[in-house]
């Protein structure tokens, strides 16, 4: 296939323009969050940093980020484990049953959030366990299991199993394997799966809404709760744009270990 | 004593095939199972239950006895009774209009990325692609709203015409939303396709349409299903995006969701719809072979 310059030209003017589309509701709500004016009103008007020092003193933000991370740290915790064993489980052995675990993995993101949200508050009010802070994690690590399965599959597919035999054949046993060998080589895919589980946990709001009680607002709850009340205009654009530049921090995580794991991969 | 028995089991687990795997299996599938499983049995069940108001009128519980009132109430004796057939036409509408309008963007995006740029660029555009994943969901949402708004918004000014709040933004904004899983999964398929089987349809006399159509697209294809799993599923289960922009449009989450705040059961048995429509979704991709790249 033979692009001519022009197609050339005219894919790489696509892309341009859809990257810039990406962008610029993230760099409005940057802009806002230093306007002085209280509404979206085109073009904002106006400098300050005002909105970020009243938004500083807001315990409501605060709070709630604090939710947010609790949540989504214990979610990752559990999805480590379980979607390490089942990585584990399924790409190193076959078995009967192996392609209905492999879907019942899927289910829970596979499935519309609206329905994860209210089967999950279903069996929870079945069982009459009212909704808190620790059915929310439970309900988050439900659907984070599969981003750290599917990291870890996928790693576990490129590396041979040569590996585990050659450290036997020398006299390793088998925790000495899984600590030298198997762990080393997955680590990169584990902390690749974590990051995206907690982003995942970190933003979610369907299944949260149902699953927790009113008194813990997760930072997408403070969120839903505030953006059309007036008076809270200039906070919520402060909010939102310090969520947009916070998450630079895991993608350039991201970024340097997706690098590392395939420097790995192909040194293989 | 407890590292000398954690050697034993490990060195037991080593000589038993069966053994690791029950190990490895057992966590995972337990919690899935009992928890997710069982909260889909959960929703079921629920479905057969109905609100009941006690003799006195004023006071609404739950009534446990199983009916089929929720079913009668959703169901005509051949499909859904007219009311929520709507909004399910309509939701199954955005999701369809979302899957493709993700598609035709991603394709030349995904195109370019993989096998165009040069190998320095691809890693920035990579980047640049999936950064706003992160960048929270209701914040991008919201940030639409503002660009929507039909009195001040940027659209109106600077375009003359905006849709201002409604289903078509609702559309636009959730297209914006999922648009980087579609062009993480069919980006993934692109790099997949070897260069020289362009190569070789182009030495056999192909133009470059007809090597896109012949063999570009099928080699995509169950990237590009995978891909859809994510646009169609998830506009199919969201409704806060339609709450911020979509004006009084109400799509299945929204009624699900107002139902389940005073008739739960009823809310469950609706609920029944989506997943039905998702397993048929899910059994069609199953036969590309997407299922594989989820």
């Amino acid at each position: 296939m033979v692009l001519s310059r022009a197609t050339r030209i005219a894919l790489r003017i696509f892309v341009a323009l859809v990257i810039a589309l990406l962008y610029a509701p993230l760099l409005y709500v940057a802009r806002l969050s230093i306007s002085t004016a209280h509404n979206f009103a085109w073009p904002p008007r106006g400098w300050t940093v005002g909105n970020w020092r009243d938004a500083m003193h807001e315990p409501g933000p605060r709070a709630a980020l604090w939710h947010s991370m609790l949540t989504a740290t214990t979610a990752t915790v559990i999805a480590l484990v379980l979607g390490t064993l089942a990585a584990f489980a399924l790409s190193r052995h076959r078995f009967f049953g192996r392609n209905t675990v492999g879907l019942a993995l899927v289910l829970p993101i596979a499935l519309p959030g609206i329905v994860t949200a209210i089967a999950l508050r279903s069996a929870f009010d079945r069982i009459n366990v009212a909704v808190s802070s620790g059915t929310l994690a439970v309900a988050h690590a439900t659907f984070c299991v599969v981003i750290v399965y599917n990291n870890v599959s996928a790693r576990l597919g490129r590396v041979s199993r040569n590996l585990d035999e050659a450290s036997a054949d020398l006299g390793a046993g088998p925790l000495q394997t899984l600590r030298y060998v198997t762990f080393p080589l997955m680590r990169t895919a584990l902390l690749a799966g974590a990051l995206l589980a907690f982003a995942l946990s970190f933003d979610e709001i369907i299944v949260t809404t149902f699953n927790v009680d009113g008194g813990y607002q997760t930072l997408p709850l403070w969120f839903a709760d505030n953006f059309a009340r007036p008076n809270k205009i200039p906070v919520v654009n402060v909010v939102a744009t310090f969520v947009v530049l916070a998450s630079i921090v895991p993608v350039y995580f991201a970024q340097r270990i997706s690098d590392g794991g395939l420097r790995t991969a192909a040194s293989m | 004593m407890p590292r000398q028995l954690g050697r034993r089991v490990g060195r037991f687990a080593a000589a038993h095939e069966r053994f690791r795997l029950a190990l490895e299996l057992t966590p995972p599938v337990v919690w899935l199972v009992v928890i997710y499983i069982g909260a889909l049995t959960a929703l079921v069940v629920t479905s057969f239950f109905t609100m009941a108001t006690d003799p006195t009128g004023l006071v609404t519980k739950l009534s446990t006895t199983p009916t089929l009132t929720n079913f009668r109430r959703l169901l005509t004796s051949a499909s859904l009774s007219p009311a929520y057939r709507t909004v399910t036409l309509r939701t199954l509408q955005a999701a369809a209009t979302v899957t493709i309008v993700d598609a035709i963007f991603a394709i030349p995006v995904a195109f370019y990325v993989a096998k165009v740029a040069s190998k320095w660029a691809r890693r920035g555009l990579i980047v640049a692609l999936t950064m706003p994943l992160w960048a929270g969901y209701l914040v991008k949402a919201y940030a639409w709203r503002s660009l929507l708004d039909p009195q001040g918004g940027a659209i109106k000014k600077l375009v003359g015409h905006t849709p201002g709040h409604g289903f078509a933004a609702s559309v636009i904004v959730l297209s914006y939303l999922w648009f980087p899983y579609m062009v993480i999964a069919v980006y993934a398929g692109f790099e997949r396709l070897p260069n020289s089987l362009l190569e070789a349809s182009t030495d056999l006399g192909a133009k470059n349409f007809r090597t896109f159509r012949s063999v570009v697209l099928p080699q995509v294809m169950p990237s590009l299903v995978a891909g859809s799993v994510f646009t169609f599923s998830l506009t199919l289960g969201d409704f806060y995006v339609n709450q911020i922009v979509g004006g009084t449009t109400e799509f299945l989450g929204n009624v699900i969701r107002r139902q389940f705040a005073t008739d739960a059961p009823f809310a469950a048995a609706f609920a029944i719809v989506p997943i039905v429509v998702m397993i048929v979704y899910l059994f069609g991709a199953r036969a590309t072979g997407a299922l594989e790249e989820l």
